[in-house]
């Protein structure tokens, strides 16, 4: 119960954040991907299942505001945080350097797959210029996000595996 | 106490991998829906702006407080040697103001003369703030703190310091969200305001960095328009009022069919520093089929 009350809080703020305070301090009119670096981390440290649902969740709340159908972020999302709950066995929370890898892998297809389907579908070709000036800096950007959040997401999600643990143990 | 120790259910869950099959299907399910009709829109709009909304619009305001702040320190020096010079400048603003006034007296008469009602002074209109930008790098949209219950609705156009900024794409209780003509997703139907040539003005994401957008399929046979006209929406746009002022073009190219032209124009508007806009709550006028 708990557990779900703070990861709503987590993905309500950086929703929010990433909406309104990322937009004021872009850099090159870009913005990092909140949304990516939450259903990601809650993918390959806790496991299929809970990735793929909050990344349902990031992505519906994207469609309902911003999107021009409902379900298509929190499709694309969804699959994001299932394909990184498939790395939750590999995952060891001393090492940094596949959380980063994956972060970086996922919003670079994140980006690819919207270019295809936005933009490609519609005739504009020049592949070239959206790599360089979107997908790249928003993934560059993103990273950069991650250094901050992520040890931030990794201590809160130890803190509430350790109380989760005592939980369990009182009623036995 | 019966000797039997029950044992503790096992808590009924769905594998993963039927979570995800399930979800793919709802998701799909939406899209479809959603792609021709807006039945999920009222509620899921509600719901969402009684949640997020009051917290954008907090972060909001104390984001442009914040901002002020830094912008006061930093402008404090600038402001000292701008203020000798705007003293010298209302000297010879009192003077050009009296002038401007007889001439407004002028034009009042005689714009009741030529009964030029449907200028967009006339216009009824409602000022708005944005509390949020788009949450992508790759359509230019935002949120604005009325809605229905201020009576928005959709397709209303926005505009801000005298120029076309969007219309309105999406409404909720409290909030609604504006595509602006920047956006890549965006096409408006125009005309040169000197020669009534029709055109069609598209946002597009690789001039946005510009800030600049492109129209295309002007047909100029007397070849008249040129750098620097006045661009303003056309009266046969079925979603945007006509006379609005959208840029000025500065650029244009003969299109390789030797008929039309196309080119850029600059828009009225600074997208990047939008704080306020105002809604025009008029609609343009459609006639309904049946």
């Amino acid at each position: 119960m708990l557990r779900k009350f703070i990861v709503a809080i987590f993905i309500l703020v950086c929703f929010v954040l990433q909406c309104s305070v990322f937009g004021s301090i872009a850099f090159a009119k870009i913005i990092p991907n909140l949304m990516i670096v939450l259903t990601s981390s809650f993918g390959f440290m806790r496991g299929e299942k809970e990735g793929l649902i909050i990344g349902f969740i990031c992505g519906l709340l994207s469609d309902v505001f911003y999107g021009d159908f409902l379900g298509f972020y929190a499709l694309l999302l969804m699959y994001i945080g299932y394909l990184n709950g498939k790395f939750s066995r590999i995952f060891y929370p001393e090492d940094i350097k596949l959380p980063i890898a994956l972060i970086v892998t996922s919003d670079l297809s994140y980006g690819l797959i919207c270019y295809v389907l936005m933009f490609m579908l519609r005739g504009r070709l020049q592949f070239t210029y959206y790599f360089n000036h979107v997908i790249l800096p928003e993934a560059m950007y993103t990273i950069v996000v991650t250094l901050f959040l992520y040890p931030l997401v990794l201590k809160v999600n130890e803190k509430l595996e350790a109380y989760e643990k005592r939980r369990a143990q009182k009623f036995v | 106490m019966s000797p039997i120790i029950k044992k503790k259910k096992e808590k009924f869950t769905i594998p993963s991998k039927y979570l995800l099959l399930i979800l793919t299907i709802l998701c799909t399910v939406l899209m479809l829906i959603t792609f021709g009709t807006d039945v999920f829109n009222k509620p899921l709009n509600t719901v969402a702006g009684r949640v997020i909304v009051p917290f954008q619009q907090g972060i909001g305001k104390l984001g442009e407080w914040l901002s002020n702040r830094s912008e006061e320190l930093v402008q404090i020096r600038d402001l000292l040697a701008e203020n000798e010079r705007l003293k010298q400048e209302i000297a010879a603003l009192t003077e050009e103001n009296t002038l401007l006034q007889q001439d407004k007296y002028e034009l009042n008469q005689l714009r009741a003369l030529m009964e030029l009602d449907e200028q967009y002074a006339s216009y009824n209109k409602v000022g708005a703030r944005i509390i949020s930008r788009d949450s992508g790098n790759w359509y230019s949209s935002f949120i604005i703190d009325k809605g229905m219950e201020d009576g928005l609705a959709i397709d209303m156009n926005v505009i801000a310091g005298g120029g076309l900024v969007g219309r309105i794409t999406s409404v909720g209780p409290n909030w609604s969200r504006v595509v602006s003509i920047i956006s890549d997703n965006s096409n408006v139907s125009a005309m040169t305001l000197a020669t009534e040539d029709n055109m069609i003005v598209s946002g597009d994401l690789q001039l946005m960095a510009e800030n600049c957008i492109s129209f295309s399929q002007l047909v100029d046979s007397r070849n008249v328009v040129a750098v620097g006209d006045k661009v303003v929406t056309s009266n046969i746009s079925d979603k945007f009022l006509p006379n609005i002022l959208i840029g000025y073009i500065n650029s244009i190219g003969t299109d390789s069919n030797n008929l039309t032209k196309s080119g850029l124009i600059t828009p009225a508007v600074d997208f990047e520093h939008l704080g306020e806009v105002l809604v025009i709550t008029d609609m343009k006028q459609s006639v309904d089929e049946e």
